[in-house]
């Protein structure tokens, strides 16, 4: 597979709920400017606003890194979302549908995998998370 | 941004004029549970056309309204979802089940009107 190049990104801290609103408002107008479908634009900006609260919900603070990302000659939109919180004790079951430590939906990966093209997640217990979604212009 | 709650006869109608954050969304929330007793209104509309992205939060939120408003004796219909955040909702998972929506507030005060028996609000 072709190498993922970084053509622009922007940073977007997160420490306030407010913060969830602009991380996702930048993804919205990046993916609209790079000429993802309005519906794309969506799922994308969607899959942001729940990465970003996983951070606020779990970490307290992080950021969220949005980018603008080519692989051979397709173009697409990368999220990366990290923080220094006390990490996914067991990763794989937070994918499952339902699974949640927070007392809440528990639908938040499960469901950020599948709004979006490509996702992973990096974690381990007292070390943070990485979460690094990608999606490509259709 | 302080979501705006009209009250127009037996309804009170919520029109979300941007994006909101969590907290708006749980302020919308308690403000609504509580004007349902202040004005004993029948119907609530919760407006989201103008709402950029429904996520886990704002869906259970707005679930959570329609569930609190029924155990005061009220009824909400939620309106004006868009196909993309329909869209989307549908690839999360997120459902509203339990919860009354219609394609508009036209037809969201069309559904109280036929479903609550009262003059007011017409």
């Amino acid at each position: 597979m072709k190498p993922v190049g970084v053509l622009e990104e922007t940073r977007v801290a997160v420490a306030v709920d407010a913060d969830i609103v602009a991380a996702r408002m930048h993804g919205r107008a990046l993916a609209t400017r790079l000429g993802f479908r309005a519906t794309d634009a969506t799922l994308i900006a969607t899959a942001i606003s729940e990465l970003a609260r996983n951070i606020l919900l779990y970490a307290k603070t992080g950021e969220v890194t949005i980018s603008a990302i080519e692989r051979g000659d397709r173009r697409g939109l990368a999220v990366v979302a990290s923080d220094e919180g006390p990490g996914i004790a067991d990763a794989a079951r937070a994918m499952e549908d339902g699974f949640s430590t927070s007392g809440r939906l528990g639908l938040g990966l499960p469901g950020v995998r599948r709004l979006m093209d490509e996702f992973e997640v990096r974690s381990s217990a007292g070390r943070g998370t990485t979460v690094t979604v990608k999606k490509w212009i259709a | 941004m302080q979501v705006p709650i009209l009250k127009q006869g037996a309804y009170l109608i919520a029109t979300i004029q941007s994006a909101l954050t969590d907290a708006d969304i749980v302020q919308l929330r308690d403000a609504l549970v509580e004007q349902v007793g202040r004005y004993r209104s029948r119907g609530v509309i919760i407006d989201v056309t103008a709402l950029d992205v429904m996520d886990s939060f704002a869906t259970g939120t707005l679930r959570d309204v329609a569930h609190m408003v029924r155990l005061r004796g009220a009824e909400t219909v939620i309106v004006g979802i868009q196909p993309d955040v329909a869209f989307a909702m549908v690839h999360m998972g997120l459902t509203l089940e339990g919860v009354t929506t219609k394609l508009d507030l036209e037809e969201g005060l069309d559904h109280l009107n036929r479903n609550i028996r009262t003059t007011a609000g017409r």
